[in-house]
C-alpha cells in the first residue's frame, strides 16, 4: 500500500491532462500542439503508475512502457509531418491546414 | 505509559508520512507549473526546456510512488530521447523564427540569454535538492523501499501475459520509423515505382 492516496495522484494526472488539452486546443503553432500532446500522454502515464502503486501490481508500469513507445512513435511521425509542413507553407500555423486539397 | 508511547509512534508515523506526501505534492506542483509554462510559452526553446523540467518532476513523482524503474525510463526515454527529437526538429525549423522576432535582439542579448535557462534551472535545482533529501533521509528511504515495484516483476509481466502487446508495440515503432522516414524525406528524392524500375533496368544492362 502506497503512502500517497490514489485520489491525489489522479488529481495530479487530471490537472496535467487538462493543461495539455488546453494547449492542444488553444495553441496555433503545431510544435506547441505536439508538446502539449506530450504533456497529455505523460499525465496518462502518471495515472497508470499511481494505480499500479496503489494496488501493488506491476501492470501499471507495463502500461507506462507501452505509452512510452506510443509517444516515441507519435513524436517521430508528428515531427516528420511538421518538417513537411514547414517545407510547404514556410510556417507552422495550424490554420494553414484548414483547407483540404481537391 | 503505553498509550503515550503508541501516540508517539503514531505521531512519528504521521510525520514521516507527511514528509513523503509533502515531497510528492511539491514535485507535483513543480510539474504543474512547468507544464503551464510549456503551454503558455512564446518561445519554442523556452517551452522545450520547461517540458524537460516537467518530465523530470513527474519522474520524481514516480520515484516517490515506488516505481524507480518507471522514473528512470521517464528520464532516459522521454527527457533523453523524445526531447532530443524535438530539439533536432527545432534546429531544422530555424529556431521558431515567427515566435522570436518580436524579442529584442542585439543589446539585450545577454539578458535574454540568462532568462532562457534561469526558470528551468531553478526548478531543476529544486528537484535535485528534493531527490538528494529523499536519498539522504533513511526513514523515508525505508518507507520507499517497502512498497517498491521492481523492474523484475515488470519484465516478467511484459514477456508473459503482455507479450502480444509488446509485439504490437514493436509494429507501432516500425510504422513510426517508416512514416518518419517517408514524411521527412526531401521533396526531390521521391522513390516511386518508375525510378525503381529504371534503376533495375540500368542495373541489369550494366
Amino acid at each position: 500500500m502506497s503512502e500517497i492516496p490514489l485520489s491525489h495522484v489522479l488529481v495530479l494526472a487530471s490537472i496535467l491532462f487538462s493543461i495539455g488539452f488546453v494547449g492542444v486546443i488553444a495553441r496555433k503553432n503545431t510544435l506547441f500542439i505536439l508538446m502539449s500532446l506530450e504533456v497529455m500522454l505523460n499525465a496518462v502515464g502518471v495515472a497508470f503508475i499511481g494505480a499500479g502503486s496503489a494496488w501493488q501490481q506491476a501492470d501499471g508500469q507495463v502500461m507506462f512502457i507501452l505509452i512510452l513507445t506510443l509517444a516515441a512513435a507519435e513524436v517521430a511521425v508528428g515531427l516528420a509531418l511538421l518538417i513537411q509542413m514547414q517545407r510547404r507553407f514556410k510556417s507552422l500555423d495550424i490554420d494553414l491546414l484548414s483547407k483540404l486539397k481537391g | 505509559m503505553s498509550s503515550s508511547a503508541s501516540s508517539l509512534s503514531q505521531t512519528q508515523l504521521v510525520m514521516g508520512l507527511n514528509s513523503l506526501q509533502l515531497m510528492f505534492y511539491f514535485a507535483a506542483a513543480l510539474a504543474i507549473v512547468a507544464s503551464l509554462k510549456v503551454v503558455t510559452g512564446k518561445n519554442t526553446v523556452h517551452s522545450l526546456l520547461y517540458l524537460v523540467v516537467s518530465l523530470l518532476a513527474v519522474a520524481v513523482c514516480f520515484y516517490l510512488l515506488g516505481a524507480p524503474f518507471a522514473a528512470g525510463l521517464e528520464v532516459i526515454v522521454y527527457a533523453g530521447a523524445i526531447l532530443v527529437l524535438f530539439v533536432f526538429a527545432i534546429m531544422m525549423f530555424g529556431l521558431g523564427q515567427d515566435e522570436t522576432l518580436s524579442a529584442p535582439q542585439a543589446h539585450a542579448f545577454k539578458l535574454s540569454n540568462i532568462s532562457l535557462w534561469f526558470g528551468p534551472s531553478i526548478i531543476a535545482a529544486l528537484l535535485l535538492a528534493q531527490l538528494i533529501f529523499a536519498i539522504d533521509n533513511s526513514a523515508l528511504q525505508e518507507k520507499l523501499t517497502s512498497n517498491i515495484i521492481e523492474a523484475k516483476q515488470v519484465g516478467i509481466l511484459l514477456y508473459g501475459p503482455y507479450l502480444l502487446a509488446v509485439e504490437i508495440a514493436s509494429f507501432l515503432l516500425l510504422a513510426g520509423l517508416i512514416a518518419g522516414y517517408h514524411f521527412a524525406k526531401p521533396e526531390g528524392v521521391s522513390l516511386d515505382h518508375n525510378d525503381l524500375n529504371q534503376q533495375k533496368e540500368t542495373g541489369g544492362h550494366s
